[in-house]
């Protein structure tokens, strides 16, 4: 027997059909190969900084820590990238490397659309083919991100099986992968599948923490108090962690999907309400049923809706490097508003769950201590959502 | 050792498969009763699933169907309790890995010994996560089924020389579902599992006509279909198994 890989404590591993195993094994030793390539890394940064227009600020917000009255909050800017998220960071890496390994073709799941827009833009950028799997529910909710994506030259995929959602767009995209592997790269958007997913998409991620880390040394002189960010599989958090994980005192928070509650059974908190389990390639923690059915989870948020977290996230909550915490819709949508009016800066649904928890912490740190919440991208295409949330029916 | 070593001393084996609980478990009985009147080796009971990610639509909605109709894990191993004392031969699981491992690996595993389930398929286990489950299987006498696919290629001897029960070649890329054509080129395949292990091999995916079942058990010891199955259950629901029983006879003539 030989051993598994990638681990991350209990978690993590490679859960796949034996046809995919070796379209990940040479993933892994193309990425072990590139990751240490002076010229892959000179590429990346190039893309990175005259592409996706890093690094991305790190903006003092005065009127909110005025208006908390506690901690100084700094707003980690990632929605100011190109496309309008930190999904690109990933996206640049994978289809670079991709690239590098014969791949003519992208495929990919997306949620809110975020991901599926960086993917077809990074494939629309290096001439590749791309298909975008995306719940049929949510390309509803996310229309417009749907045109960006075909306006790219992206085919999207609308997936009608399950409960048409993001876990859904995953099973799809996995699916496809299995019936098309030569000349096909998937290109998973968040810090979960299998091995070496996870530590690919952390890694192109923690670029977000190591500018902070540079940004904080440079305007306050010392490292932040606390990190926040939304979960949802964790891209971005763990992205916004990763440099801090030696650093004790930072406090690191992802706020996950509370939806409606977690004491509700319309919810995607999956470290509050969800149990160890295998899905998606993976193991880690879950939303299911007592008989391991995966549950249909639930939020407003789209990017967030998905009944799993990532195997490195299961591992700093068992270990207890990291906290995670339930954020209702209603508190997200409260902090949509809030920092809209507040400081003129519209954060996507997904992130107003990171500045709805940093809304209720702040007054309990002293105005020396500073709170980076991370804006993991903008808000426009939520407008049209929030609006019929709050009862008024606009038309994109 | 578990019974499935002797399903392939009559000739080739035909072995089909069918989602336990689609539409009902009563008719999910007397379809493993009219598979086995009608010379089935093995069958594979699907325990269905939620996101089935190796499976086309056609188990996919068998699933959906199942699972809308309430369908539980202990539900199915009390059918197999009841069904036992009728049909000799022998069964095998086909399910995903978080079945068992959130009903708790012991307590399954030792409930399909205690009920006489013979072996386990799980499609989203490969090689590096046998370990698992396969230090449970092998105290409770359960064989885990290994899977072997057209891009295995360096991997199939290391995979062949762990097997156990029968090896699982799945004849062609993508998820399950029938095929016209399987153009896969499977013969050093199976020249290679053959050189390292004694444990027979079957083919599945894709397979629906005698045809396809005589070709692939003339280069195999087997033939495993599913969806073409499903397929029939689909469309007849609680009339279906006089129907599977004469798909079945047909199939086994042709293997044989």
């Amino acid at each position: 027997m030989s051993a598994s890989k990638g681990r991350f404590g209990d978690h993590g591993g490679q859960y796949i059909p034996e046809t995919l195993m070796n379209a990940v094994i040479e993933l892994e030793e193309a990425y072990e190969k590139y990751k240490k390539d002076p010229e892959f890394n000179e590429e990346l940064s190039k893309l990175f900084n005259d592409y996706a227009g890093r690094p991305s600020r790190l903006y003092y917000a005065s009127k909110m820590t005025k208006d908390l009255g506690g901690a100084k909050i700094y707003l980690k800017r990632e929605d100011l990238n190109h496309t309008g998220s930190h999904k690109i960071n990933n996206v640049l890496g994978q289809a670079l490397l991709a690239k590098k390994m014969g791949k003519t073709r992208l495929i990919a799941e997306t949620g809110a659309g975020q991901h599926g827009v960086a993917t077809a833009t990074a494939a629309a950028l290096m001439g590749m083919e791309c298909l975008v799997f995306m719940g049929e529910e949510d390309t509803v909710r996310q229309a417009l991100n749907v045109y960006r994506m075909r306006l790219l030259g992206a085919e999207v995929i609308p997936v009608r099986t399950g409960t048409a959602t993001l876990k859904d767009a995953v099973s799809e995209a996995m699916r496809e992968w299995t019936r098309r592997i030569n000349d096909t790269h998937y290109c998973l958007g968040s810090v979960m599948g299998p091995h070496p997913f996870p530590t690919i998409v952390r890694d192109f991620q923690s670029v977000i923490s190591k500018e902070i880390k540079e940004q904080m040394m440079e305007t306050e002189g010392r490292l932040p108090d606390a990190v926040i960010a939304c979960v949802g599989g964790g891209s971005n958090a763990m992205g916004s962690f990763y440099h801090f994980i030696d650093d004790g005192n930072v406090r690191l928070i992802g706020c996950e999907a509370a939806g409606k509650g977690v004491d509700t059974f319309e919810t995607a908190a999956t470290i509050s309400t969800g149990r160890s389990g295998i899905f998606h390639g993976m193991k880690s923690y879950f939303c299911q049923d007592r008989f391991g059915q995966i549950a249909p989870v639930y939020s407003i948020s789209a990017g967030l809706d998905y009944p799993g977290i990532g195997p490195e996230h299961a591992y700093l909550h068992d270990i207890g490097r990291a906290e995670y915490v339930p954020v209702t819709d209603e508190e997200a949508v409260c902090a949509f508003e809030y920092l809209s009016k507040t400081e003129g800066i519209i954060p996507a649904i997904e992130s107003a769950h990171a500045v709805a928890y940093a809304m209720k912490i702040a007054k309990d740190f002293t105005p020396d201590q500073n709170i980076v919440i991370t804006i993991s991208g903008r808000g426009d295409k939520d407008c049209a959502a929030i609006a019929r949330y709050r009862g008024e029916d606009i038309h994109e | 050792m578990s019974d499935i070593g002797k399903a392939f001393e009559n000739g080739k084996a035909f072995i089909p498969f069918i989602t336990c609980g689609d539409p009902d478990l009563d008719t999910t009985c007397r379809i493993i009763k009219s598979m086995a009147e009608n010379g089935a080796d093995i069958i594979e009971l699907g325990i269905p699933f939620s996101d089935p990610t190796a499976e086309g639509p056609v188990i996919q909605a068998a699933n959906e169907r199942a699972l809308s109709g309430g369908v539980t894990t202990d539900d199915i191993f009390d059918m197999v309790r009841r069904i036992r004392g009728e049909v000799d031969v022998p069964f095998a699981f086909m399910t995903y890995a978080n079945v068992v491992y959130s009903y708790g690996s012991e307590k399954f595993i030792s409930t399909c010994r205690e009920t006489g389930v013979d072996a386990l398929i799980l499609p989203d286990l490969p090689f590096e996560e046998k370990g698992e489950f396969a230090p449970v299987c092998r105290k409770f006498g359960v064989d885990l089924i290994s899977l072997i696919a057209p891009t295995s290629s360096n991997r199939v001897a290391m995979i062949a020389k762990e097997a156990e029960g029968f090896v699982y070649i799945v004849s062609s890329l993508g998820v399950t579902g029938t095929r016209s054509v399987i153009d896969s080129d499977l013969g050093p395949i199976i020249k290679t599992v053959r050189e390292n292990t004694s444990v027979p091999c079957a083919i599945g995916f894709g397979i629906s006509t005698p045809g396809q079942a005589a070709e692939m058990a003339s280069i195999s010891d087997g033939a495993i279909v599913g969806s073409a199955i499903v397929k029939m259950i689909a469309q007849y629901g609680k009339d279906a198994p006089r129907y599977v029983g004469e798909y079945i006879k047909k199939m086994k003539d042709a293997v044989r």
